[in-house]
């Protein structure tokens, strides 16, 4: 299947002579969830504001369902609804008034019942004649995804959706993603929140210095991740592993009063009973012990740091 | 075209006009009840005839005209200044619309506001001094044309415009002078000719010239001379609109 956004080899020189992208290649498949991570000032919001038509390509092409966003421009922008990560609103209009005014300016119809449903829908319909002047900063972003939706965009970018937003609004935010994704959307969304991207995105993307430097399912990513690495502080020290611990593959530390093991929680079987077994066959008594697990983020931090 | 946008957008604007009616609509009728009250009452009273009509009835045109050109520049400026400054811009260049569906919503909006504003005024006028306009059909041309065009070149300000200071700076310190020396008050033929001369080079005497015109059949320069000028600075304005968006000048980067 062709996919709906497809970015090649689009680049973005700053006229500051900043190049904000390099030669991005990012293909986006229709429905799915797509995670795009990355520092402060990595590129992602440069590389959403081209797609939407914000800011100007220096180099590249995209094509959103087939329509390049710039030769056939109306085709493809009707297709998006961007939340951008700044909460940009009109702070006299009524909640209503604003979304309805999105819905316009995309060239629909009116549809009060799909309005309804989408204010509904984010828990805004008691605020809808509130002037948004008025509402939390929890409620602005909610409005601000009402007027993405209320054009029913067939793809939606959330930047940052939940930069600032209390735990319990992200869950919330989670869950209509996911109602969203169930109805066909496509999802774009930048985080800073590594668990945001583990708990809701199907594919995640690493973007450095204007660079995608890592493009993966989640699915593989974490089966990398389901690595864990238990420290076992150790009473007396040791010289050697004993042999009859070979089978285990410890590794010592330099001191000798330390040994690592490294197991998968998604295996059937850690081997972490039969061990402390066998350290206690053998004679070596435990003070203390620290489990470890290699995370997205540790993942995250070492392809970023990375000269 | 997308004309629910240009219908959204337009709507958007006006009504932030009937929202900020106080600023709006009522704080231009109240200045100009007073000049009608000092010059037209006060000091008029003192001056006899100018080319045969009375003082008072003479400066209707250019105040209407002055209210006109000031208010158009400051609601179209200041309507697409705002987005930019609050940033909701965004949603406007991310939707499916072309450039000029922009301009036709923000000004539009703009130059309506300030019609209906100028028809308010005469009619305040009205209650003053007697009126009697000549050429309604031309009145209403030039009234339309001017804040069409003024409405434009508040857009370009609007858009150039990057604080609230550089928003007020070409309004206050070019507009109201070249507005006030226009022939609001006077007639240019009262000038010496030196200065006549000079006065020539201010596109605001053609204006409010053939808007008086179109009142009482007197005028400073040709009515076609008039709106030749009017003309001439409308095509420029959309010269510069077009290039705005066509280069994304201080929109895009």
């Amino acid at each position: 299947m062709s996919p709906i956004i497809s970015v090649s080899n689009l680049s973005k020189t700053y006229g500051s002579g900043f190049k904000a992208l390099k030669g991005i290649n990012l293909d986006i498949a229709k429905g799915e969830i797509f995670a795009l991570l990355g520092p402060n000032g990595a590129g992602k919001t440069t590389l959403i504001s081209i797609i939407c038509g914000i800011a100007n390509p220096s180099q590249g092409t995209i094509k959103i369902g087939g329509h390049d966003i710039i030769r056939d421009y109306r085709a493809a922008r009707s297709m998006i609804g961007l939340v951008p990560q700044e909460l940009h609103t009109d702070a006299f209009e009524s909640v209503w008034a604003t979304v309805s005014f999105s819905r316009g300016l995309f060239g629909k119809p009116k549809n009060p019942a799909h309005i309804e449903k989408v204010l509904r829908d984010l828990s805004l319909w008691d605020k809808k004649d509130n002037k948004i002047i008025t509402l939390s900063g929890g409620m602005k972003r909610r409005v601000m995804i009402a007027k993405a939706l209320s054009h029913e965009p067939q793809i939606l970018f959330l930047d940052e959706p939940t930069a600032g937003v209390d735990v319990e609004l992200r869950k919330g935010m989670w869950e209509v993603v996911r109602t969203l994704q169930a109805s066909g959307v496509t999802i774009i969304l930048t985080t800073h929140y590594i668990e945001e991207a583990e708990e809701m995105a199907d594919r995640i993307g690493v973007i450095n210095k204007g660079e995608i430097i890592l493009i993966e399912d989640k699915a593989t990513l974490m089966q990398k991740l389901g690595k864990k690495e238990l420290t076992l502080q150790l009473q007396n020290k040791l010289d050697a592993i004993p042999p009859a611990l070979a089978a285990y593959n410890l590794e010592l530390s330099d001191d000798g009063h330390a040994v690592t093991y490294d197991y998968d929680t998604k295996g059937d079987r850690t081997g972490i009973t039969s061990l402390l077994n066998d350290l206690r066959n053998a004679g070596i008594r435990i003070s203390d012990l620290d489990t470890r697990q290699s995370s997205l983020e540790d993942i995250f931090v070492s392809i970023v740091r990375a000269p | 075209m997308n004309y629910r946008a240009i219908r959204a957008i337009y709507l958007f604007e006006m009504a932030r006009t009937w929202r900020t009616l106080l600023q709006s609509i009522v704080s231009p009728v109240v200045s100009t009840s007073l000049y009608f009250v000092v010059f037209g009452a006060a000091i008029g009273s003192r001056i006899t005839e100018v080319e045969g009509v009375s003082y008072g009835t003479f400066i209707v045109p250019g105040l209407v005209m002055l209210s006109v050109l000031t208010q158009s520049i400051s609601n179209a400026s200041f309507g697409i200044y705002f987005p930019k400054f609050a940033g909701t811009i965004y949603e406007i260049l991310s939707a499916p619309i072309s450039y000029l569906e922009i301009v036709i919503g923000y000004v539009g909006a703009a130059a309506t506001k300030s019609i209906i504003l100028g028809l308010i005024i005469l009619a305040t006028a009205g209650l003053f001094v007697p009126l009697h306009i000549q050429h309604p059909v031309w009145m209403l041309t030039f009234l339309v044309l001017t804040a069409v065009t003024f409405s434009l070149f508040g857009f370009i300000i609007g858009i150039w415009a990057d604080g609230f200071e550089k928003l007020q700076m070409i309004p206050m310190l070019v507009v109201t002078p070249l507005t006030f020396l226009g022939g609001s008050f006077y007639s240019v033929n009262m000038l010496p000719s030196g200065w006549r001369t000079i006065t020539l080079f201010n596109p605001v005497v053609y204006l409010i010239s053939g808007f008086r015109w179109s009142f009482y059949e007197i005028a400073d320069v040709s009515v076609g001379l008039s709106l030749g000028m009017t003309a001439a600075f409308l095509i420029a304005c959309m010269v510069i609109v077009a290039w705005i968006f066509r280069t994304g000048y201080r929109l895009k980067n």
